[in-house]
């Protein structure tokens, strides 16, 4: 069976299976909307947690990225891993023992300021509408190049299933299909990392074979050893040494991890487990998932850079194999031949290199350009889109809460009745949904980079007003309204400043202190952290039922009743 | 819970936190990005120490870090008898539906 059929198979069995579950698992109040009923065991919860977490950009493009980047790509892979530990140990288990529906909920009444709360709500929509954008193009980009169908098409099949499942179950739909969407998308990563391991250095765990000999059809001695030598070769940076500064690697990391912690989307899966123990637990189970993906990624990453070059450098253009002209017509490979020998000549030197490749397609190409079967191939494809949908449904989920929770029940309009709720936050998915469609229809440019600016977002937002609010007694509202405030408009506007307004100042001179857009986040959590102390250093100290509260939520125990 | 007890807990629970949240500190930001050139002059098998402790080696740690705490929690919630809703954890999907 060729690709095409294989993806068509897999696409519409694990569809299907999403809307099954979906069905099954109808929500019927808030709180199963919301929080799944609060009863969700922590090893679904941790799957849940993995899938949500693990968007298109960490199935698509990371180890994409770090094979273009070497040993710089580290900072995605111990940002976005490191976070948890600060999710297990600071935020978890305290946020589950507040026991409520969302993130805004804890800053409204931790703050006990409705002022507290919209910007909270503000914070959390834009972070997840940023974070949203990226998911819609990467299920765009796989379903035009493995379905061959136009991205419109391929957007609105993934828009039509997400909603589907999000306005029926709410968040108890999006949880169970989030656990069938973590298998589907760990077993399409392992698969082809498993046979290219075995192919390249015979040893069928990616994460040692990555430390391997290669076998001797690919030339024999150690993996990382022959990358090196064949990138410093033909002008590449040398695979395992840095090329960014050390600073900005430690602010870009520091800025992916606070973010983590700071995510609304994953803080409010905690709240769906019945208690603190089952909170630290799942949050354990979530980092070993998630460390699946995560420690084979730099493997995919180097044996993918190694086959891409031993296949096309100085190849004949003529001679190269059909997956080549199928990602040449979606432009994501490009060659242009510029000394006429009709050999491609893929080198580091932009003056004389032919073939540009785009790091998206590397996860997705790379079971083609190994050879492996078609339904690996295609089993790549089933595994991108769970990725982007389960992220997507998340999303959504926070969005939507923030509406209908936030901004109506518990700002604007108390009075409404359960069952209006309810029936605010369906609507809001549904608006939700038709405005991420039109982005993922019309992206702005660099979302995989959009989406790292999510990160310092939550970092130089969320992130210090929750852990302020829980380690903190003395921090009053006027601390964490001015530090939110402040960390969040800085990072936005150096981000702006960098990306819109001046970008050609965008580089490592122009920076502050050396530090990137993708890393000042990290700056900005400082900030935040410096004005909430000072500002509160001289206002009243919060009441004292507040006061009360961070007592309750410091012992593990039974949910807050108020 | 006598606040005396609850305060003695906290306090525990600060300790614990912070130990871990210094390895964590050490081993990625620390051995991974600020000592990595160094380290990279060991090798082991077929990897740099340095790049291997950045690229796969730190992710490992942080997961035996969640499960240390995971572990000491769980004692010092039993220490102080706060294991009360222990008998409600609930196991299995089926049950939880």
């Amino acid at each position: 069976m060729s690709v095409q059929i294989w993806t068509f198979v897999f696409v519409f069995l694990t569809f299907g299976l999403y809307v099954g579950i979906a069905v099954w698992s109808r929500a019927g109040s808030t709180s199963d909307f919301y929080v799944a009923g609060g009863g969700v065991p922590p090893l679904a919860n941790g799957m849940a947690t993995a899938a949500d977490w693990m968007s298109a950009a960490s199935f698509i493009s990371m180890a994409g990225l770090i094979s273009f980047l070497g040993r710089d790509g580290t900072f995605y892979l111990m940002g976005w891993t490191g976070g948890y530990v600060l999710l297990a140990l600071l935020l978890a288990p305290y946020l589950r023992k507040f026991g409520k529906f969302t993130v805004p909920d804890f800053i409204g009444d931790r703050y006990y300021s409705r002022m507290a709360r919209l910007i909270a709500v503000f914070c959390a929509i834009s972070i997840s509408f940023v974070y949203v954008c990226g998911q819609m193009q990467g299920a765009g980009i796989v379903f035009s190049r493995f379905l061959e169908v136009d991205i419109t098409t391929g957007v609105v099949i993934g828009m039509a299933i997400v909603f589907f499942y999000a306005v029926l179950g709410g968040m108890k739909g999006i949880t169970y299909t989030q656990v069938a969407q973590y298998c589907v998308l760990i077993f399409a990563f392992m698969v082809p990392a498993i046979f290219i391991s075995i192919l390249m250095t015979g040893v069928p765990i990616p994460q040692i074979g990555f430390g391997a000999e290669l076998t001797d059809a690919f030339g024999g001695g150690y993996l990382l050893d022959r990358l090196d030598g064949m990138s410093e070769e033909l002008g590449f940076a040398v695979y395992t040494e840095g090329q960014r500064s050390t600073q900005d690697v430690f602010f870009i990391t520091a800025a992916l991890m606070f973010g983590t912690a700071g995510l609304p989307h994953v803080i409010i899966r905690f709240f769906t487990v019945p208690n603190v123990r089952d909170a630290r637990r799942s949050a354990g189970f979530a980092l070993i998932f998630i460390a699946i993906l995560y420690t084979t990624a730099p493997a995919v990453a180097a044996f993918a850079r190694t086959n891409l070059i031993n296949t096309v450098n100085n190849a004949e253009y003529a001679a190269m194999p059909e997956w080549f002209s199928k990602w040449e017509t979606t432009n994501l490979i490009s060659f242009n031949d510029k000394n006429g020998d009709g050999r491609i000549q893929y080198v580091g030197d932009p003056e004389v290199n032919e073939l540009e490749v785009n790091r998206d397609i590397m996860v997705l190409a790379n079971p083609e350009i190994a050879n492996l079967p078609n339904w690996v191939v295609a089993l790549v494809a089933a595994g991108a889109l769970a990725a982007a949908l389960s992220t997507a449904a998340g999303l959504l989920l926070v969005i939507s809460t923030s509406v209908a929770h936030d901004l109506m029940k518990r700002s604007f309009m108390p009075s409404i009745s359960e069952k209006q709720e309810l029936l605010y936050a369906r609507v809001a998915i549904f608006i939700a949904v038709l405005v991420a469609g039109y982005v993922g229809l019309n992206p702005p440019a660099y979302v995989a980079q959009v989406v790292a600016y999510a990160f310092g977002l939550a970092a130089a937002s969320f992130f210090p007003a929750i852990v302020l609010g829980i380690f903190q007694k003395r921090m009053n509202k006027h601390g964490a309204i001015a530090g939110m405030l402040s960390g969040f408009l800085f990072t936005a506007g150096y981000i702006v400043y960098f990306k819109s307004l001046n970008p050609t100042l965008d580089n490592a001179q122009g920076w502050l202190l050396g530090i990137s857009p993708e890393g000042i986040g990290t700056f900005g959590t400082l900030i935040n952290l410096a004005v909430a102390w000072l500002i509160a250093s001289f206002t009243p100290e919060p009441p004292q039922d507040v006061q009360a509260i961070v007592e309750e939520i410091r012992l593990p125990g039974e949910a807050i009743q108020r | 819970m006598s606040d005396k007890n609850a305060l003695e807990y906290w306090k525990s629970n600060i300790r614990i936190v912070l130990s871990l949240l210094f390895v964590w500190f050490f081993i990625s930001f620390g051995c991974g990005i600020l000592l990595v050139n160094i380290l990279d002059e060991i090798r082991v098998g077929g990897f740099k120490l340095g790049f291997w402790i950045a690229q796969q080696g730190a992710i490992f740690v942080f997961v035996i870090l969640v499960y240390v705490y995971i572990y000491l929690m769980d004692k010092l919630d039993d220490a102080y008898n706060l294991n009360r809703d222990k008998a409600k954890s609930v196991d299995s999907v089926e049950e939880a539906r």
